[in-house]
């Protein structure tokens, strides 16, 4: 078939809401973009582990314990639910891990900043999967069938994730003076970045338009974050903290909450690398990487030895 | 790097009397490991009361390109469907 004619099939089942197959016909740059954004998407479930497993060991009670590691142990579930989609487009695991190890690829800003107390497993799980949340329910829609069927495992674990960390805050907002003073520093440190997680404004996002055109995207990165702002507004307020946003005020036209300038500054910074923790994140993970080679080659040959065995 | 596990199918049944179902894939170095991976990453939940695993190499696709062709002779057959057939209003049961 001629590519203008593959084009308009494919066009065509855009515009009729039908998912794209990894078998199916599909132009090299809604290809690309989807490797780009799906494998962006498992880095970050995998090095999202990171600054959570870093309080497993310390969690307060043996039921906040056990509810970290389910919560860690998922995070690992879901990141390989996305290398999984992505592999289905063409590229290799190893390809993808190698991509993360080396520093050329990305993941989401937000893991580069550190958990210094217990109060940011609350804030992580609150804003951190709430803002994760906010993306990932559209992308259910996502027009291509491995990526959206993902997404769907994905978003029914993650409103546990969700409500946990909400809960820890809630204890510590209704616990001593000192403790909600904790849940306060935690919001206050993880707001702007949890803002940040959206992306650029839509005029300075490169990809939004194409994305929406191919239905990937189904809102843009301000619009999310608006309706994230909105939700948190009232959250916060049952939490009894407070927002570390003077400009954040109701806006009766909108019928949004007006918010302050995000620190794009500080952004690009941590995107290039120079965050608090890249490097520390970065290198965890070519550890356990080098770390477990002897267990995958043990593997291996573990299964290459049962062959023979079967075969004799 | 040498991590060449290959990959698996995973199919589960999510209880008795129903059909397995692909989930996803994953990679391992055998059948065994690629049961206890397929469980501690598709059934966190008691998703499953099964597990098949299949490596991928051998699944055998359809071409999606013929699927025109491939599926047109089921296509002109509405008499296969049981609303093909006029029935008086005076039978109540069939």
């Amino acid at each position: 078939m001629a590519i203008e004619e593959l084009q308009e099939i494919f066009d065509d089942k855009i515009k009729q809401e039908i998912k794209i197959e990894p078998k199916d016909w599909m132009p090299d740059d809604y290809r690309k973009t989807l490797i780009r954004q799906i494998s962006q998407h498992a880095h970050s479930e995998i090095v999202g582990m990171l600054p959570e497993a870093n309080w497993i060991t310390r969690a307060p009670t043996l039921k906040r314990k056990a509810i970290l590691i389910a919560k860690v142990q998922d995070e690992a579930g879901h990141g390989l639910y996305l290398y999984a989609a992505a592999e289905t487009l063409g590229i290799s695991r190893e390809g993808m891990v190698d991509q993360l190890l080396c520093g050329r690829a990305k993941y989401s800003s937000i893991f580069n900043y550190p958990t210094l107390n217990w109060a940011d497993i609350g804030a992580i799980g609150w804003l951190v999967d709430g803002a994760a949340i906010m993306n990932q329910v559209p992308l259910c829609r996502a027009s291509f069938g491995p990526y959206s069927r993902a997404m769907i495992r994905i978003c029914k674990e993650e409103s546990f994730h969700q409500r946990q960390g909400y809960e820890i805050l809630l204890t510590l907002s209704r616990g001593s003076k000192e403790q909600k003073a904790m849940a306060q520093d935690a919001l206050n440190r993880w707001w702007w970045p949890s803002l940040m997680m959206f992306g650029p404004n839509d005029d300075a996002s490169p990809h939004t338009v194409q994305s929406m055109k191919w239905k990937i995207k189904r809102f843009t990165n301000d619009e999310l974050r608006q309706k994230f702002v909105d939700v948190c507004k009232e959250q916060a307020d049952i939490l009894g903290i407070t927002i570390p946003d003077p400009d954040l005020k109701w806006n009766k036209e909108r019928n949004h909450y007006d918010f302050g300038e995000i620190n794009w500054e500080e952004f690009r910074n941590v995107i290039k690398g120079n965050g608090p923790c890249n490097k520390e994140r970065l290198s965890a993970r070519v550890s356990a990487h080098e770390n477990g080679e002897w267990v995958r080659e043990a593997a291996l040959a573990h299964a290459k030895k049962r062959r023979k065995e079967v075969i004799a | 790097m040498i991590n060449n596990e290959p990959l698996w199918e995973v199919f589960i049944r999510s209880k008795q009397g129903l059909d397995h179902k692909h989930v996803g894939s994953l990679h391992a170095a055998d059948a065994q490991m690629a049961i206890e991976n397929a469980r501690d990453v598709y059934t966190r939940r008691m998703e499953g009361v099964s597990i098949w695993v299949v490596e991928s190499k051998y699944i055998h696709a359809s071409n999606p390109d013929e699927a025109a062709s491939l599926y047109d002779p089921a296509n002109d057959k509405i008499y296969r469907h049981p609303t093909f057939y006029n029935l008086p209003d005076e039978l109540k049961y069939m």
